[in-house]
């Protein structure tokens, strides 16, 4: 019987860290999702399922734990906050460019720089667009509740190993520091299976190596390729994303975490006012639903994009839509730490489409 | 008897330990790095333990350290390797794991990381190997270069006065609670080698034992690095880096030698 | 005297020249001719003092001599 609890989304998605099985945690503090590191270390798995958590001297170092770990075939992860994120993107790069699996986690706040501590969402491209050096992407899960921000957990892993892929988790401080009702699932026993690919010792078989290097450019190209066509499956394979009354809508909203919650709220204005307006959030943002975008795009007037950024996912929105040059894409979105209100969005959404 | 009676089987005394394999090794003639490689795996083989040991492989002159081993590896970021090695030891607590890691690796942009594993005892080896350059790179200078030292990035000279004056890494973590046994050696003649294959067993040993941190500092040459043929450069090493860097215990089971 | 021999592998040795002064006995010397890489490589010179002592082996970097001792 799973359990209900009242809980702030990073703490949250640390229980369900440890529920998914999770073999290793390395961390450091950094506003808004020091939390998540906090009650990992309060709730002691080790004794619970022996999961090991560990605070590094730095998200450099933390990372490069996660890639130890996650070299041994271990199901690791790491959490941190924007300008931490920024500081485990080589790690990160070295991980897609070993086919390692992992999750991070980005509970974002306002940038750029020191930026603040409030939310945000302008780490996108970051994200989405590979952030570090080389060809690579992160699978990137937005999770928009408390509820998700858990049940993305057992997910980012599966697809971690599945893919061989570093996941991200890419929330936020609005989602990781509300506290909701969240149903947390059963404990899943953590794997003992030691995958072909991992290092443990080589006893009884040939050594395994584990290194994003290749002097040799005709065969890093070859893994280069290999790498774009595990992209393409997850492509092919792993669009998430929740359509919100998008059958009878003239106009729809593209937002993902805090700004889809939010913009909900400024649908329901529209719809009061007998404007139909839907809501298409992504929930994977890579692979990033193109299809459906596209596909409703051909029945919208117009489409505004919401982010808590300068305008981000709307460049992905007008590649979507770029079969609907007539429907006009905008953006719209406080930033820098200013979460945006329902009546804003609204307002503007009047605006851009002269509608007021 | 001529020497073809003596090379039988039944005479070995000495051939190349089966945990490398055959490929050449991609260091300079003469370079400490492949002895050191050597002597590692030599210990781990007679050790018995090759089938439990993972190996991190850094960057810089060793980081194709892995092409010649037999010996699970991973090869970390410039400067990581002891925070790999800290993530596969504390995962897999019952298997050996030692970094393998130049001066540039660990005691320039791997500083942070140096420090902190030491200071949480992580029970793995750190295998250092203390060449005063940044080989891989053509001879740049690096942290454990010395005042004067002609480098591609000091032509002139290191200038203590410009940039500091060359770091005692291996002083330093011996400073730290966790580490257990603290050495620096050297490969350049036969009792050298022999010495520093007693100190890295000493140190697998400690790991072993689970006794906290092992830390093994090789002092060596760098030919193209220093622009010398090797035997000349081993030489200016015993008369300049050896008397900076004194070879020697620093700390056994965990108590610092007072000289 | 113990009496040994060293083999050792022409195409892997880089010349270095680091055995040459190892040996005790000075046994070791570099060959006129080169291998495949180009390097001058060691071999024994006086075959008959070598002790089999191995005191050039374990200070190869390459690791490219093995030796022998008769019992």
């Amino acid at each position: 019987m799973s359990e209900i609890r009242l809980m702030k989304g990073n703490e949250a998605i640390a229980e369900a860290a440890i529920r998914a099985g999770c073999d290793a945690y390395f961390g450091y503090p950094i506003t808004p999702q020091s939390e998540v590191m906090e009650y990992l270390m309060a709730e002691r798995p080790e004794k619970r399922t022996g999961m090991i958590v560990l605070q590094a001297e730095s998200e450099v170092a933390a990372i490069n734990m996660v890639f130890g770990a996650a070299a041994a075939g271990k199901r690791v992860m790491t959490s941190s906050s924007s300008p931490g994120i920024s500081l485990k993107l080589e790690g990160i790069s070295y991980i897609a460019g070993a086919d390692l699996p992992c999750v991070i986690l980005n509970v974002a706040r306002g940038g750029p720089g020191l930026g603040t501590i409030q939310p945000a969402q302008s780490d996108y491209f970051q994200a989405v667009k590979g952030g570090g050096h080389g060809d690579y992407h992160m699978l990137v899960l937005a999770p928009a509740s408390v509820q998700e921000m858990a049940d993305h957990m057992p997910l980012a892993f599966d697809l971690a190993f599945k893919y061989r892929t570093p996941v991200m988790i890419l929330s936020d401080g609005v989602i990781g520091q509300t506290m909701e009702k969240v149903k947390l699932f059963d404990q899943m026993p953590r794997s003992t299976e030691v995958p072909q690919w991992a290092v443990c010792g080589n006893a009884g078989r040939k050594n395994r190596i584990i290194t994003s290097l290749d002097l040799d450019p005709v065969k890093k190209e070859q893994q280069n390729l290999a790498l774009q066509a595990k992209y393409q499956q997850m492509r092919e394979n792993e669009v998430r994303y929740e359509k919100y009354l998008c059958d009878d809508a003239d106009y729809l909203m593209v937002a993902y975490g805090a700004s889809a919650r939010i913009a909900k709220k400024s649908i329901e204005y529209a719809r009061e006012k007998g404007i139909k307006v839907g809501l298409l959030r992504p929930i994977t943002l890579f692979p990033f639903p193109s299809a459906v975008i596209a596909e409703l795009a051909k029945k919208m007037k117009g489409i505004l994009s919401v982010e808590m950024s300068a305008g981000q996912m709307v460049e992905d929105v007008l590649l979507a839509t770029r079969q609907t040059p007539q429907v006009p894409v905008k953006h719209f979105g406080r930033y820098g730490g200013v979460v945006h209100s329902p009546e804003e969005i609204f307002e503007a959404f009047l605006k851009h489409f002269n509608l007021g | 008897m001529n020497v073809n009676d003596i090379i039988k089987p039944e005479n070995l005394v000495y051939s190349k330990t089966s945990l490398m394999n055959d490929r050449e090794l991609s260091y300079c003639p003469g370079c400490g790095h492949g002895t050191a490689n050597r002597l590692v795996h030599e210990v781990i083989e007679e050790m018995g333990i090759g089938g439990e040991t993972i190996g991190v492989a850094p960057v810089g002159c060793a980081v194709m350290l892995y092409e010649f081993s037999n010996l699970d590896f991973v090869q970390a970021a410039h400067g990581r390797a002891t925070a790999v090695a800290t993530g596969l030891k504390r995962v897999m607590p019952d298997k050996f794991v030692f970094s393998y890691q130049g001066d540039g690796d660990l005691a320039a942009i791997g500083t942070g990381e140096t420090l902190h594993t030491c200071n949480r005892g992580e029970n793995i080896t750190i295998i250092f190997i203390n060449n005063g350059i940044y080989g891989m790179t053509g001879g740049q200078m690096a942290p454990t270069t010395l005042v004067g030292m002609k480098t591609s990035t000091s032509p002139y000279g290191r200038d203590e006065k410009w940039m500091g004056s060359p770091i005692d890494m291996t002083k330093l973590v011996s400073m730290l609670p966790g580490t257990y046994y603290v050495t620096r050696q050297a490969v350049h003649t036969p009792s050298a080698v022999r010495k520093a294959k007693k100190a890295i067993q000493k140190a697998f040993e400690v790991q072993k034992n689970k006794l906290g941190l092992s830390f093994v500092e090789i002092v060596s040459n760098c030919n193209s690095g220093w622009k010398m043929s090797p035997v000349k450069a081993n030489q200016w090493m015993e008369e300049n880096m050896l008397p900076y860097y004194p070879l020697g215990d620093l700390k056994v089971d965990g108590k610092l030698i007072t000289k | 005297m113990a009496k040994g021999a060293i083999v050792v592998d022409k195409d892997k040795c880089k010349g270095c020249e680091v055995c040459v002064g190892a040996c005790p006995q000075h046994v070791i010397a570099m060959q006129k001719d080169v291998n495949r890489k180009g390097y001058h490589y060691a071999y024994m010179k006086n075959p008959d003092a070598c002790t089999g002592c191995s005191n050039c082996a374990i200070v190869c970097p390459d690791g490219v001599i093995t030796v022998y001792r008769a019992k």
